[in-house]
């Protein structure tokens, strides 16, 4: 069984650590489908979210060796429904001429994208949503002709009232 | 002959600055290390660390430096000094060639838990990345290969990270530290304060076990007949052998040590079954194969120790004490997990332990002792050639298994393991993990230096000693008493075994079809040498290497194609051990398993 695992990292805000976090994974052969990076509200410390695929047993593991990294303070596994998820989508479409554009509007009202920015042929739209509904927008869009498109790494948070394992709880009953 | 030249390159050591004085960042490295009680360095010089050994070059008798042959041997002999003394070992070399030359020996430190700081000369900071003459990417490099690494970008920085790194290296599970400091760095100066104390927010290992864990462990054994321990490295590192010892004497509890763990428990003593895994004793794998309870001690369920892992102790509740929670249900799922160091969470258990007769345990030892009796460590004894484990034997008795003991890898590693009676912690220097052929010599150098008056005994074999036998040199240089033993079998021994065995006897490359004269050579080194081809010359030429102060090299002719037994082929179960062929010694037959 391989599946699908979304880790968030937290670890302190300096060169060299997200290459060890990284390298965790490169090293076992395993692939990080998606990663996202960014400070926290402290910011001497930094929030890795990332996805991976894999049996519990080497995820459970490969847990166990990032918290084991110096510099790592917390890892948690933020699962389907014990977490929110959203990534970010921004995609430049054709539009040329009215039904095109009218195509386009009634995608945005449909699926609460923005339109960040257009030109006489084109247009460029923002979505964030979770990675299924960025998947359903983009087909919608598909028909028109996508010129190009990006999408960020899922960020993921815990749903609130969910209480997630905190450091402070040793792993395996071990007291510091 | 050299005399007059050493002379002329001895300095007299001159006056530490006056605190409140700026330093150079070459110099703050040095007094640092002082504060952290190192004072042996093993090193070898070079551009990008030329500063720092400027200021070596003002301080002696201050600190010690050892100048090795190849910067291999340095970080070799600092795991050999830190595993024999628990001193975080120390080893400093120039960047580029110098520092990835030390690569094996961190990975070596890394898998077998050794305390050693690393320091690495850089290219100065505005050549980082530039491909600069002797620039090598070391942090990078050795990231998976060290519990932790350091680039220095600034000197106000320098005294913090030493800080740490000796913090690291010796707390949590040991490890392997790197320091890399560029040229220009070390060159700056800046007031020296060293501080008090380390701040690692993330980094909290535990040391006390959850004592719920520990009770339930306590009961288990207490009610458990068919137990055993299985004890390894972890309880060397934690100097936990006299709690281990009370412990197994209080509940009369079979004791198994792996490799890593020899002398932890004294070999000899009653309750000993001697070590386990691929080349353990028979009792010892076949109590675990059949123990109800296995209470695993500072050991990591290795594959070389467990076998094929679903048969592994099929029957057993498992206990795992381990200072590393990564290390606890990695390969082997365990019904109590305790997470802290193992002297720690032996004296707990000591605590638990009620006051009362120790449990019995009749059936069990009564099997225990049969097998005991019944399938011994055994070889066949033979008088027209040395037997490589009547060497072994013979060494026992005349170091009176008191040495410390150094062994390279491959059979004569196995057969050291077996027959030479480790009785004490911190006097086995072998590598367990990376199974690094040359380790041998440097380590046992290392030991030399930190245990004057300690009779210090490498078993080596003709393969791995040719890996670094330079540090001949160093020994020879530095007066050391250091006693070597090649068990010389004029061929690749353990891989020839296993050609024998697995590859239907298809010999590749295991014999070299050149030695050189190993007597010769020591001699070249300015070592003692001497030779034993026969049974008859052995026991005097061994009295005689051991009366001989100083380096000697003592190159013993034995049996070539004796293999090591008991065996547990690669992925077999451990009821499914093999043991030594009886009458005249044919092989089993060979098995396919490639």
């Amino acid at each position: 069984m391989k599946g699908r695992h979304v880790l968030s990292v937290l670890v302190e805000n300096r060169f060299g650590e997200l290459a060890r976090v990284v390298g965790l994974f490169a090293g076992r052969g395993f692939n990080i489908d998606s990663l996202a990076v960014n400070v926290t509200l402290d910011p001497a410390f930094s929030k890795i979210v990332l996805t991976t695929r894999g049996n519990d047993a080497i995820v459970e593991q490969i847990v166990k060796q990032l918290r084991k990294l110096i510099r790592v303070k917390k890892v948690v596994e933020l699962s389907d429904d014990r977490a929110i998820e959203r990534e970010l989508c921004i995609v430049t479409v054709q539009a040329a001429g009215s039904a095109a554009r009218q195509e386009v509007e009634r995608v945005v009202s449909l699926t609460g994208a923005r339109v960040i920015a257009f030109a006489q042929t084109a247009f460029t739209l923002e979505a964030s949503a979770a990675s299924q509904e960025i998947d359903q927008f983009l087909e919608l869009l598909r028909p028109l002709g996508i010129r190009d498109m990006v999408r960020s790494a899922p960020i993921a948070i815990a749903r609130p009232g969910i209480e997630v394992a905190a450091e402070s709880v040793p792993p395996l009953g071990g007291v510091a | 002959m050299s005399s007059a030249r050493a002379t002329a390159l001895t300095n007299g050591p001159q006056p530490a600055p006056a605190s409140g004085e700026p330093m150079r960042g070459a110099r703050i490295l040095l007094e640092c290390l002082l504060e952290e009680g190192a004072d042996t360095i093993f090193g070898y010089p070079g551009g990008a660390i030329l500063h720092v050994y400027d200021e070596l070059a003002k301080m002696r008798g201050r600190i010690r430096h050892v100048l090795v042959r190849h910067e291999q041997g340095a970080v070799h002999a600092a795991e050999g000094f830190a595993r024999s003394t628990g001193r975080v070992g120390v080893a400093m070399v120039t960047s580029g060639p110098g520092a990835t030359n030390t690569i094996t020996g961190l990975a070596n430190a890394y898998m077998d838990s050794t305390p050693i700081v690393v320091i690495s000369g850089q290219v100065a900071t505005h050549l980082i990345g530039n491909d600069a003459f002797q620039e090598a990417d070391i942090v990078g490099i050795t990231r998976p290969c060290t519990k932790y690494n350091y680039l220095v970008r600034d000197v106000h920085e320098l005294a913090t990270i030493v800080k740490e790194a000796f913090y690291l290296a010796r707390s949590g599970r040991p490890g392997p530290v790197l320091i890399d400091l560029p040229k220009d760095v070390s060159a700056q100066s800046c007031v020296f304060s060293y501080p008090s104390k380390v701040d690692l927010p993330s980094y909290k290992p535990s040391t006390r076990g959850h004592p719920l864990q520990v009770r339930r462990a306590v009961e288990l054994m207490m009610k458990t007949d068919k137990a055993i321990l299985y004890v390894g490295g972890g309880v060397v590192a934690s100097n936990g052998g006299t709690e281990l010892l009370a412990l197994a004497e209080k509940l009369n509890l079979p004791v198994t040590p792996t490799l890593m763990g020899l002398g932890c428990f004294p070999s000899g003593h009653d309750l000993c079954l001697g070590m386990l895994g691929m080349h353990g004793t028979y009792v010892a794998n076949m109590a675990m194969a059949k123990a109800d309870l296995v209470v695993a001690i500072g050991a990591r369920f290795d594959d070389r120790v467990t076998g094929k892992l679903e048969e592994f102790c099929k029957h057993a509740t498992i206990v795992h004490v381990d200072i590393d929670p990564a290390s606890v249900n990695k390969n082997v799922k365990v019904a109590v997990p305790i997470v802290g160091d193992a002297r720690s969470v032996l004296e707990q258990m000591l605590e638990f332990i009620p006051e009362a007769p120790p449990p019995a345990r009749d059936e069990w030892w009564s099997t225990l002792r049969a097998w005991q009796r019944d399938f011994p460590l055994s070889y066949r004894r033979r008088d027209d050639v040395i037997m490589p484990q009547a060497l072994m034997c013979m060494l026992a008795e005349i170091t009176r298994g008191e040495a410390i003991c150094a062994t390279d890898v491959g059979q004569h590693q196995m057969w050291a393991a077996q027959y030479y009676p480790v009785r004490h912690g911190r006097s086995w220097l072998t590598s367990g993990g990376l199974g690094t052929m040359g380790y041998g010599l440097p380590a046992a150098m290392g030991a030399a230096f930190a245990n004057p008056g300690r009779t210090v005994l490498l078993v080596t074999g003709d393969g791995s000693f040719q890996m670094t036998l330079q540090e001949l040199a160093t020994c020879v240089a530095e007066n050391l008493d250091l006693k070597v033993v090649i068990m010389n079998n004029g061929c690749l021994g353990m891989v020839r075994q296993w050609q024998e065995l697995f590859y239907s006897r298809r010999y590749s490359e295991v014999g070299m079809s050149y030695f050189p004269d190993f007597v010769m050579l020591a001699e070249a080194y300015g070592a003692r040498g001497l030779r034993a081809t026969k049974p008859e010359d052995l026991r005097a030429t061994l009295e005689q290497g051991f009366a001989t102060p100083g380096v000697v090299v003592m190159d013993v002719i034995v049996s070539e194609e004796e293999n090591v037994y008991p065996m547990i082929p690669a992925g077999a179960a451990h009821y499914e051990i093999v043991m030594a062929p009886e009458g005249d010694g044919a092989p089993p037959e060979p098995r396919d398993l490639a």
